[in-house]
């Protein structure tokens, strides 16, 4: 019987009217992709006028001559780009992360004074819009010369205050206070017990606080776009965005620069989806951590 | 090392508050961060507020003055204005969307489901420019199907970048972009409600559109805020989507059309970087003042976030 590890299965008829509705939005969801994926395969030609369609190939496949010139064009200008966000990600997603595990251990299981105070800030910080940060950050970072430089894209990347929040939900339930203070007593210091005992609890927390941080690094654009001015310096979204303003200018001269953005934009969305797909059990049950309290 | 015995005399907590700089060791890194990447460029921005520049009268305390301005300002008004309506329409919605897409997935088990439930959700991994750059194209009448399908019923395609159109192009941006990660927070709450609830109430003889709405939906209310004030704070905060679809826009995206617009081309358009603080602090303040009102609203019905 099926009933006893999952009751709701105990409708036997396949509900049709619910799977229609999931096609429905499973076309949705992936039809700019499917769009996305066909048109990189076409030439610049075919992209305005291919003889299958928008949502359809051209007679002619061209996806490797594509990705050919997007190497070519500017001596790799693109996968400079495609490497500064995968560094700019790295670097503030684990760092964010290391901050916002830390804090959240602190917060959840030591008892200090001004604890509930910093905490109420914290919380208050949650509503805080960061991109109205942003200039603020530009101009202060201008004061200090770190203006155009990768710096100004990775330091205001670790501020996660979301992140020490879901750290400190989840460790004050995973974490037992006995275990830490058997560990003590047993002659364990502070933060010997921290990464033998508390952060191997944490790991499903941690995960799922890396990965949302690191999304937000790779998919941010207002901040790079303020703070960078170099190209040379340009994550792939601030990169394919100038790209974009640039075709549009300049009709005609533009058109190849279309098929850049299509495979462009294609090869960079990769990545992450690889990430999301392959690491779905930590996240599924992480997500929701915030929600749960 | 502290002796065992008094380890065992006195609690973890108490003897942790004689050494109340561990825990402080432990936020410390984080602490440092928030200063300066929180709270120094606010007060810099607020002091930014409070002066403003002028090619004749160089830089001069103007106090209040560019709040006044900005609050009297018609173009950040309206984008102000335009950010809440977009948030009103939008919120509903992507609700809507996302909480309908949870429930039938988390009354399903098939294989269909499962994938569903990965379709949905990937729009989230995909950054808001590509995003926006992908359906940017569907709506252009040279790239995307629109043409090739309004010919089939002999009608000319419409502008969706259009002024009258563009809320609408907007609207169906962010619910394909976001709609995955709420229904996958809605989903997970849906997950950890003991199923011998709904055995109780199938006993007493509830229908399963009863099960969804009277007893699924309320014991998830506390995800449904979370969301809520995710929602809200995003959209009015609205910047990448709109910048990104202004060049191909023909001018239906304005340089005021969200208030972060503004405050951008003011800085890095018009060098106003007096005036551009003083409209990003306004905006922080207006949010954070709606979603206190938000969660003040909410915890007096339950106890809101935290």
């Amino acid at each position: 019987m099926t009933t006893i590890t999952s009751p709701i299965k105990v409708r036997k008829k396949p509900n049709v009217a619910a799977h229609v509705f999931l096609v429905i939005l499973i076309v949705y969801f992936l039809l700019p992709l499917w769009w996305l994926f066909v048109a990189s395969t076409k030439d610049p030609q075919g992209l305005f006028t291919g003889t299958g369609g928008a949502l359809w190939f051209d007679k002619n496949f061209n996806l490797l001559a594509n990705i050919q010139e997007l190497v070519t064009y500017k001596g790799g200008l693109y996968f400079r780009w495609l490497g500064n966000s995968a560094l700019y990600s790295l670097l503030g997603g684990v760092g964010a992360t290391v901050l916002a595990v830390l804090a959240g251990y602190g917060f959840a299981k030591f008892a200090f004074k001004g604890r509930d105070f910093s905490f109420a800030i914290l919380l208050g910080s949650v509503m805080v819009p960061l991109t109205a940060l942003v200039i603020p950050t530009f101009m202060l970072m201008s004061q200090l010369h770190l203006t155009n430089t990768i710096w100004a894209v990775i330091l205001p990347s670790l501020l996660s205050p979301f992140g020490v929040y879901l750290m400190r939900v989840y460790a004050a339930d995973a974490v037992p206070d006995e275990l830490l203070d058997a560990a003590r007593v047993d002659g364990s210091g502070e933060l010997r017990t921290f990464f033998t005992v508390a952060l191997p609890l944490m790991r499903p927390a941690v995960v799922t606080v890396l990965l949302l941080s690191v999304v937000g690094t790779w998919n941010n654009y207002f901040l790079p776009l303020a703070v960078l001015s170099d190209q040379n310096l340009y994550p792939v979204t601030v990169g394919l965005g100038g790209w974009q303003a640039l075709a549009a200018s300049n009709n005609g001269g533009g058109t190849s620069l279309y098929t850049l953005i299509v495979v462009g934009s294609l090869i960079s969305i990769i990545p992450l989806v690889i990430a999301f797909l392959s690491l779905q059990k930590y996240w599924q049950g992480g997500l929701s951590l915030g929600a749960l309290k | 090392m502290t002796h065992p015995a008094a380890v065992l005399r006195a609690p973890s907590r108490r003897r942790n508050l004689r050494r109340p700089w561990i825990g402080w060791l432990f936020i410390a890194p984080f602490g440092a961060i928030f200063l300066v990447f929180l709270v120094a460029p606010l007060a810099y921005a607020f002091y930014l507020s409070l002066f403003s520049k002028g090619l004749a009268t160089g830089t001069i305390f103007a106090g209040a003055g560019n709040y006044i301005k900005a609050f009297t300002d018609p173009e950040f008004l309206s984008g102000i204005w335009f950010v809440i309506r977009f948030a009103v329409i939008l919120i509903p919605i992507q609700m809507a969307v996302s909480l309908a897409a949870a429930l039938v997935l988390d009354a399903l088990t098939t294989r269909l489901s499962r994938f569903a439930r990965l379709a949905i959700f990937v729009p989230y991994a995909i950054p808001a420019v590509v995003g926006t750059l992908m359906w940017g194209f569907l709506y252009s009448p040279t790239f995307g199907p629109l043409t090739d399908l309004f010919k089939v019923v002999n009608q000319s395609a419409p502008e969706i970048l259009s002024s009258g159109n563009i809320f609408g192009g907007l609207l169906n941006i962010v619910v394909w972009q976001w709609a995955g990660y709420y229904m996958i927070i809605i989903y997970a709450a849906l997950r950890g409600i003991d199923p011998s609830i709904y055995e109780a109430a199938r006993i007493d003889g509830a229908t399963p559109r009863q099960i969804a709405l009277r007893i699924k939906v309320p014991m998830i209310s506390s995800a449904m805020a979370l969301i809520l004030v995710f929602a809200l704070i995003g959209t009015l905060q609205f910047f990448t989507e709109p910048q990104v679809l202004r060049p191909i826009s023909n001018g239906s995206i304005t340089s005021s059309f969200t208030p972060n617009i503004y405050a951008f081309d003011l800085a890095f358009r018009f060098s106003q970087f007096n005036y551009a603080s003083t409209i990003s602090f306004s905006l922080g303040i207006v949010v954070f003042i709606a979603v206190y009102i938000f969660l003040f609203a909410s915890r007096k019905r339950r106890g809101g976030l935290s």
